[in-house]
């Protein structure tokens, strides 16, 4: 037995050896980024996330476009407006042998909400839904009123074991004692700031990875991230800096993947004070806030040169954007182009608003949260200089800018005026930019949490409460392009450019670049 | 104020004696004619660069990332090329030495101010008052300046004035230190009893005898602190903490520089970074040699 | 000696206090760190949550009590974005750090002192001269500009050592260090040369400037006129003399390679407890700037410790317990 065991073994591994080269079994990858655990529920983040899809799998996968893919359920479909029925893959089990159950999801149910000390949980996915075991494969979720994205929200809570996960505390994740996921890896190490290490889950229900072992490594120094990958410490890094992707590509012994993510930079406007802190006549007194008017909006947006901007501040690798997210997501709308640069329109613009003499503002932004994002800032100060609107530029680090333009103001209200910000859809769809930053601010509903211009438009604002709880799909998209065709109409936001996220591999391993700005090893393939 | 004043008094003219003793080393020329050069071509910028970087109506993002030698969009020629933003570099660079050095000096200055104030203050106290002060200073230099600098300017926020304010903060105790030394040894001296016996006042007694012979080592120290400050305020910018990125001092345009090293536009960083680099060797090796000439101990 | 110890201990109490309270008020003017936490995707009410569970609602002074209250039994509060105690995360970067700026005082010395003495020894050679030109660069050149310069050259362009990260580990004499594997050596020389470099210059210039003015003085000349070798007097004689103030500086400067690793960590990706200082201050962890901050002066004040201790058995002359004067 054991003998026949080992010649099976001795089979399989020439096959292995036979057809791919043994140097390529391990993979280290650089990552820009660091989970602060690898606790599954610890922190809603996307590097949290990331990590936690290498080991654990949610009852719904994303693929690279975050369009929903079956994962530890096989099928989902709703049974009324208000309950969704999910049928659970048989034959899964957990890293520590324990087979996958509608008992796990009940109590990851329980737990992810849950974990103490989370800076950031994932009750904003579970409210307002409670999970019931039908039999051992079957659940159903119920909301309290109808919900189309359940599906969704599903898709962002990793399921961990009754039996290991669910009384386990973080500490217990990141010592790896709770560590059983149903993922394609297992993690074999965990070094805060170093490595994460992991091997393949030979029993994965899935396609199984091609590396036997990957190790994770956070190089946030995006040049020395660069430096990593050249010198051969690293096989693969993200966030490949704009920067130097020209050069890289130029060399043959890199690959490099680029795609498209759900992040949209835009910019907020003072949509609702008379006085506006950073705006001022160009002699320096006060004036009423100009950027209440539809028209002046139009005219920044006319002003902005986003083509300048994609290809000399981000190198070319970027989208300019006429929407909250780029063609191919749900809920986008076809109607919708890029406005365009045209500067003598809008000085025309600014006449017909009655200040054709131009005036005075700031605009805020982060310097270390999206990519160049300082440099756009002074871009966009450059060319609004240009039509007359003096604009002064202030950039800062994201741990003061954020709270400082959510709540830095006067009755804790946004402090600045004109600001850069950025906007990744976690859901992968249109209803999640136009929720936090179209709709009206509404903190007992939990409407327009970003909404830091405060545009607010009962109109759109009913068409998106209506969207999201419209279960028919066909119905809804129409619906949330409706609302973003207003808002683009309402130059509510001036959205700028989508980002473009690049991987760089050594050649000879490719990846299929994902709008989440996720890097899964799993799916890293060698040639 | 009087040649009483003078460091060294007696002599006729201590201070050309004290040049042309300087002037005896051409590294010391060199750098002191380089510092020279760089402080006046700092001071003129505005008058002789084609571009004011801190206007954005005269900087254009198209402009961005030329390399030395190309011509801008307004028709003048970057020499030295231009950053991500099109800031012309050349001109950028004087700009941000302005910056640069008049955050060093500014700070030095401060510094120095209170500093000698506090260690004469100390010296002259004398007993508890000088312990407490004396240990103040020593609990202060034991702490590493950068470390004290990157929490003040954390805490303070970015800002040409909150980073003097925290460069002072480092420094002071650098002087107080030197001040209270020398104060102390000429404290003991019988010329100094003697004037107090003359009835002398205080006030004139420090300013007019204690303080003069303190000028040679506060000069040493002031000179390379200086540098010191600089080389600081380029760390806490390249670390993102210092001067905001939209008008840059030198650490910042090598920050900013940085990322595009491995791309091969060198000279976003390379040029700042010399720039840098010169003024720095240049105060220190100016600095170096006022020590081997006003410490009359090593120099003879 | 005990009244000395003591005294010391106390000094470093009232300081560790003040520190404190002055991070801890200034972080929080500073901005909020709530923003810095939740997912971009938290509508108000999670926002709210955080805020209440992290205690952030309270006024300032009620939040310093109950952190002073904690640090009393030895809990510096949990860092805000790992959720685990900020000092079980600070000791777990520390040996990087230790080991890193460790090597390059090592190198300090090792390199430091010959070239200094050869300056000193023989001041009118050229290469003396090179030695002292090259000592003013080293301390002029900004560390984080000098630490991408090695990454290019040494890693990139050459390829001989890795460009990040911290190698290997092993255990030897029960301690974890990467300097024992081979893996772990080649990690580790390019930051810690890049920490040295300041280090090194101001070691040559102590040295050259202790030898110089040693070799000038009575005892040397009248070893020198007994007719001692030259290796005699330089290995006795003069080294004593020098060791003192290189042995201060050196105490002294270790406190400072530790803060200097924040750049040099940065740059190289080192798990260390810089870098681990750096990113709290940047997304405003409170709890572990506080507890850094702690942690290092309780450092400082052992190492001044271990100074004074080491000069007052290298130099009878100085006792213990005079203060001041």
């Amino acid at each position: 037995m054991t003998l026949r065991r080992t010649a099976t073994a001795a089979v399989a591994l020439a096959a292995l050896m036979a057809a791919a080269p043994a140097w390529a079994e391990k993979l280290t990858i650089g990552l820009s980024s660091e989970a602060t655990a690898v606790d599954p529920h610890f922190h809603n983040l996307t590097p949290n996330n990331m990590i936690a899809a290498h080991v654990y799998d949610a009852l719904i996968g994303q693929d690279e476009k975050q369009r929903l893919i079956p994962g530890l359920a096989t099928a989902w479909k709703p049974i009324d407006d208000t309950t969704w029925e999910f049928t659970l893959r048989k034959g899964v089990t957990f890293h520590d042998g324990t087979p996958f159950t509608a008992d796990d999801v009940v109590c990851t149910w329980e737990r992810a909400p849950n974990v103490p000390n989370s800076p950031s949980s994932f009750g904003t996915y579970t409210k307002g839904k409670t999970v019931e075991k039908i039999d051992d494969y079957t659940i159903h979720v119920k909301t309290d009123k109808p919900y189309p994205l359940v599906p969704n929200d599903i898709s962002t809570i990793y399921m961990v074991s009754s039996e290991s996960g669910c009384g386990a505390s973080t500490e217990e994740f990141n010592d790896l004692s709770a560590a059983h996921g149903t993922g394609p890896f297992i993690m074999t190490a965990y070094e805060p700031g170093s490595v994460i290490s992991l091997k393949r889950n030979d029993k994965y229900w899935g396609d199984k990875p091609q590396w036997d072992e990957v190790d994770l490594k956070p190089i946030k120094s995006a040049p020395s991230r660069v430096a990593a990958l050249l010198a051969g410490d690293v096989d693969m890094i993200d966030g490949v800096p704009t920067t130097d992707i020209e050069t890289l590509k130029k060399r043959d012994d890199l690959t490099l993947s680029q795609g498209s993510s759900n992040r949209v930079i835009y910019l907020h406007m003072d949509q609702f004070r008379e006085n506006s802190p950073h705006v001022t006549a160009k002699d320096g007194g006060e004036i009423k806030n100009p950027l209440l008017d539809q028209r002046v909006r139009l005219a920044i947006s006319k002003a902005i040169n986003r083509n300048a901007i994609v290809d000399r501040v981000m190198e070319g690798v970027a989208i300019p954007a006429g929407q909250l997210l780029p063609d191919g997501f749900f809920g986008v709308s076809d109607n919708l182009d890029v406005v365009e640069y045209d500067p003598k329109g809008a000085k025309a613009l600014l006449e017909e608003a009655g200040v054709g003499d131009g005036f005075k503002m700031t605009i805020h932004g982060p310097n270390d949260r999206y990519i160049n994002d300082a440099k756009i800032a002074e871009a966009i100060g450059q060319m609004l200089t240009r039509i007359g609107i003096e604009t002064a530029v202030e950039t800062m680090p994201r741990s003061v800018y954020f709270k400082r333009a959510s709540r830095g103001g006067e009755g804790d209200l946004p402090e600045f005026s004109f600001i850069l910000v950025g906007w990744g859809a976690g859901s992968g769809e249109a209803s999640s930019p136009l929720k936090s930053l179209i709709h009206s601010y509404d903190k007992d509903r939990g409407f327009g949490a970003s909404n830091r211009g405060r545009h607010s438009d009962p109109e759109i604002d009913t068409l998106i409460e209506d969207a999201l709880a419209t279960v028919d799909d066909a119905k809804r998209q129409d619906m949330l392009a409706k609302a973003t065709e207003m808002a683009m109409e309402n130059v509510g936001i001036i959205p700028l450019h989508y980002q473009v996220n690049t991987w760089a591999a050594k050649k000879g391993i490719t990846y299929a670049a994902r709008t989440d700005e996720h890097t899964r090893a799993a799916k890293v393939v060698k040639e | 104020m009087t040649d009483g004043t003078l460091p060294i008094p007696k002599a006729q003219s201590p201070f050309r004696r004290f040049a042309s003793e300087f002037f005896e080393s051409w590294i010391a020329r060199v750098a002191l004619f380089t510092l020279l050069a760089i402080i006046v071509l700092a001071l003129a910028a505005p008058w002789i660069t084609p571009q004011d970087p801190y206007d954005l109506a005269q900087v254009d993002v198209l402009d961005g990332r030329l390399s030395p030698g190309s011509e801008a969009f307004a028709g003048y020629t970057m020499w030295l090329g231009s950053d991500g933003a099109g800031r012309d570099l050349y001109s950028a660079i004087l700009y941000g030495l302005r910056i640069s050095l008049a955050v060093g000096v500014a700070s030095g200055v401060i510094a120095l101010i209170i500093g000698s104030l506090i260690g004469l203050f100390a010296a002259y106290a004398g007993g508890r008052i000088e312990t407490i002060i004396m240990r103040l200073v020593d609990l202060q230099l034991s702490f590493p300046a950068a470390l004290t600098a990157l929490i003040l300017v954390a805490i303070l926020g970015k800002g040409i004035d909150k980073i003097i304010i925290a460069l002072v903060l480092v420094q002071w105790a650098y002087y107080a230190r030197t001040v209270r030394g020398s104060a102390l040894v000429e404290r003991r001296k019988e010329y100094i009893e003697a004037a107090t016996c003359l009835g002398l006042s205080h006030g004139r007694i420090v300013m007019r005898h204690i303080m003069p012979n303190c000028l040679a080592p506060l000069i040493v120290v002031g000179t390379v602190q200086t540098a010191h400050a600089i080389a600081l305020e380029a760390t806490l910018s390249f670390l993102g903490v210092g001067l905001p990125q939209t008008e840059p001092s030198l650490g910042v345009l090598i920050a900013n520089g940085y990322e595009y090293m491995l791309s091969g536009r060198y000279w976003i960083s390379v040029f700042p970074g010399l720039a840098l680099l010169l003024t720095i060797v240049s105060i220190n090796l100016v600095g170096d040699r006022l020590r081997d000439v006003l410490n009359p101990r090593l120099s003879k | 000696m005990t009244v000395f110890v003591i005294r010391r201990l106390l000094q470093a109490a009232i300081v560790v206090l003040l520190m404190s309270m002055i991070v801890f008020f200034g972080v929080n003017v500073v901005g909020d760190p709530v923003d810095m936490l939740v997912s971009p995707e938290a509508d108000q009410a999670e926002i709210a949550r955080v805020i209440r569970d992290f205690g952030l609602d309270r006024p300032m002074h009620e939040q310093y009590w109950y952190f002073l209250k904690g640090a009393a039994s030895g809990d510096l509060g949990n860092s805000f974005i790992f959720g685990q105690p900020a000092l079980k995360l600070i000791l777990h970067h520390m040996p990087a750090t230790l080991e890193l700026a460790f090597t390059a005082l090592l190198m300090a010395i090792l390199i430091g002192i010959p070239l200094g003495l050869y300056a000193g020894l023989y001041p009118d050679r050229g290469s003396s001269k090179a030695i002292m030109a090259g000592s003013i660069f080293g301390f002029s050149l900004p560390t984080f500009w000098v630490g991408l310069m090695l990454i290019m050259i040494f890693a990139v362009w050459l390829g001989w050592l890795p460009a990040t990260g911290r190698g290997e580990t092993a255990t030897f004499l029960g301690i974890e260090a990467s300097l024992f594997t081979r893996d772990g050596l080649s990690h580790l020389i390019l930051p810690a040369l890049n920490l040295a470099l300041l280090k090194i210059s101001l070691v040559i210039r102590l040295t050259r400037a202790g030898a110089r003015e040693a070799i000038s003085q009575d005892y040397i000349k009248f070893a020198r006129a007994k007719g001692l070798g030259t290796g005699r007097i330089v290995g006795v004689h003069l080294m004593k003399n020098i060791m003192i103030p290189v042995v201060t500086v050196l105490g002294l400067e270790f406190g400072s390679l530790i803060a200097f690793s924040v750049v040099t960590e940065t740059i190289f990706a080192w798990p260390g407890m810089g870098k681990l200082l750096i990113e709290a201050i940047l997304q405003l962890d409170r709890p572990i700037v506080v507890a850094y901050l702690m942690i290092i002066v309780l450092l400082f004040v052992v190492i001044n410790l271990v100074v004074d201790i080491l000069y007052s058995l290298l130099d009878p002359r100085v006792r213990l317990g005079e203060q001041g004067a």
